[in-house]
């Protein structure tokens, strides 16, 4: 769990996560808008398929890899954008369909 | 893609990593003269230790305490000094280009260019030490770094039952403006030994002296007022099924405790982040004091690869004051061999750098032997994950080294360990530990992960939009 500090005076965007609206302050990055909104567990491991969320928020571990707009990057690095469609909880990658 | 010409290039010297070292070196280049580029993972300038320190939403920035308030000054010099930024620019590649020059392989906005420099200063900074316990992979535990990195750009906190764990000055200083940002903490597991005070005690004159001895006494001062802390804590484990839920400690001689806790945060200190270095060629060498891989450099900062050299924590950890006196040194060499100025020239202007370097890295040794941590959390046992990305155990790793893997290269082809996205920084260092165990050899004899470009997972769209130069194939066909 994380909690804001201060009541922001950064514009507040809303962002579509797995098919829900979430909000967001504009500039944060995508990783600390979805900690804020109390989602731990952003994918699933590529071998077990184990719960998986951030860890170093700083673009190494790799661990908070979601789906943005269609490709699969680094949560921590991206900086949250007012209409953004985000999906969490992809795991191990399949050659079929 | 866009073409090189709005990259700038060729330059002079391109400097990696926008913290304190790579915003001195790249000041100090430009402000000689030097046609300079400074190129970052991140969106803005300030690496990790002066995160957002032109942005951050805090109420009150002062709860980062007055060390953070430095990065300003250093970030306004670098604006000002004419010096080209690309931010949002990950480095994959550094080697030998055409003619004398160093190639640079860089990714921007999802397309891949090279570009070329005739020197490069890597300024890369550091990276958290692994911290290998049982469930560390759960959701909920976190790097207590990353939860800095969250206070400083975004202006959350950990709430709930939050609970501390490691060692390690950046550990009681996040502690410390947790407390201050209105945060509460549940419990501080401190796990450095009894023991490592008596060694520390050896280099205690060098620290009196310096600047951390007020500031850190104040701050631990601070986290003891406000957290329960629980000294000696020898074991250490993360429960949880979806989510972390406890966590359970033992203290030296006492049977084992549980608490309750939503958040875990882990740290035990900080390594060079040396991917890019080491794929590029340059030598390490293992460092017994700072238990970790460092590349060779000379005062210059020059490592063993000609025209490239390391600034700052990425060629050793001694702080943030200390890289920037560190990459302003790196700037002067840069400026000599580039024929700017003459090696007097270089020497007379570098005296008060070195002055400078000798007072910031004062204490260091002191702080290194208090915070070392132990072994009990370096070499993992049993089901412990070592390789989160391809989720290989300590037991395993132990297993192929009875079946005769030599090291750990060998070991990518036993159980891909350090093959996954995160290239070994989450398990290098405890995957060479184990098998220098395992093996009876030092950490020297058993090694690092051989490493090679591309240092960060490039896709295949940014690849193939590379055109297809001599030194684009050379990038890839190593």
């Amino acid at each position: 769990m994380f909690r804001r500090t201060v009541e922001s005076t950064a514009a507040t965007i809303s962002l579509v996560v797995d098919g829900n609206e979430v909000r967001a302050r504009a500039g944060e990055s995508l990783a600390a808008a979805l900690l804020a909104e109390g989602l731990l567990s952003f994918r699933r491991s590529a071998v077990s398929g184990v719960p998986r969320g951030p860890w170093c928020l700083m673009g190494a571990c790799f661990e908070c890899l979601v789906t943005i707009d269609g490709a699969r990057q680094r949560a921590c690095m991206i900086r949250a954008v007012d209409g953004m469609h985000i999906e969490t909880g992809e795991g191990r990658r399949r050659l079929l369909p | 893609m866009s073409s090189n010409r709005e990259l700038g290039d060729p330059y002079e010297l391109v400097v990696v990593g926008a913290g304190p070292a790579g915003l001195a070196a790249a000041t100090a280049a430009a402000g000689l003269g030097i046609n300079t580029v400074l190129l970052d993972e991140q969106s803005s300038l300030g690496g990790q230790i002066y995160r957002a320190i032109e942005e951050t939403p805090l109420a009150d920035p002062a709860v980062l305490g007055k060390s953070y308030g430095r990065g300003r000054l250093l970030v306004r010099s670098f604006v000002a000094s004419g010096a080209r930024h690309i931010p949002g620019a990950s480095v994959w590649h550094v080697a030998e280009g055409q003619g004398g020059c160093l190639t640079v392989g860089l990714s921007v906005g999802s397309a891949a260019h090279m570009i070329e420099a005739r020197r490069v200063i890597l300024a890369t900074g550091a990276l958290e030490r692994p911290f290998p316990i049982p469930g560390w992979t759960l959701p909920g535990v976190l790097a207590a770094g990353g939860a800095q990195t969250l206070l400083k750009s975004a202006a959350i906190v950990p709430a709930g039952y939050v609970v501390l764990a490691g060692t390690g000055p950046l550990l009681w200083l996040f502690a410390a403006q947790m407390l201050r940002a209105g945060g509460r903490i549940t419990a501080f597991l401190d796990t450095a030994s009894v023991e490592n005070r008596r060694a520390a005690l050896a280099h205690l004159p060098g620290f009196l002296a310096s600047s951390y001895f007020r500031e850190g006494l104040d701050l631990m001062r601070a986290v003891r007022r406000g957290a329960q802390v629980v000294r000696g804590v020898k074991a250490l484990v993360a429960h949880g099924t979806e989510r972390l839920s406890e966590v359970a400690f033992r203290r030296l001689g006492s049977t084992e405790e549980r608490i309750p806790a939503d958040i875990l945060l882990l740290h035990q200190g900080v390594v060079p982040d040396l991917n890019l270095a080491a794929a590029a060629g340059c030598k390490l060498t293992w460092d017994e004091r700072q238990l970790a891989f460092l590349p060779v450099t000379d005062r210059w900062g020059a490592s063993s690869v000609e025209g490239i050299a390391i600034a700052g924590d990425g060629a050793g950890i001694m702080g943030s004051e200390a890289a920037a006196e560190r990459g302003r040194l790196a700037a002067l060499d840069a400026a000599c061999r580039l024929g700017r100025i003459t090696q007097s020239d270089r020497d007379r202007k570098a005296a008060p750098v070195a002055k400078a370097l000798a007072r910031a890295t004062r204490g260091r040794a002191f702080l290194d032997a208090l915070f070392r941590p132990t072994r009990a959390f370096r070499v993992p046992e049993g089901e412990t994950i070592v390789c989160r990305c391809e989720e290989v155990t300590a037991r395993q790793v132990r297993e192929s080294a009875a079946f005769g893997c030599p090291g750990p290269n060998q070991l990518k082809a036993f159980l891909r360990a350090g093959m996954g996205p995160c290239q070994g920084r989450m398990c290098g260092l405890t995957v060479s530990a184990l098998l220098a165990e395992a093996r009876g050899v030092t950490m020297g004899e058993i090694g690092y992960f051989r490493l090679r470009p591309p240092v960060k997972p490039l896709t295949l769209s940014e690849l193939a939009a590379l055109p297809a130069t001599p030194a684009a194939m050379e990038a890839v066909g190593r």
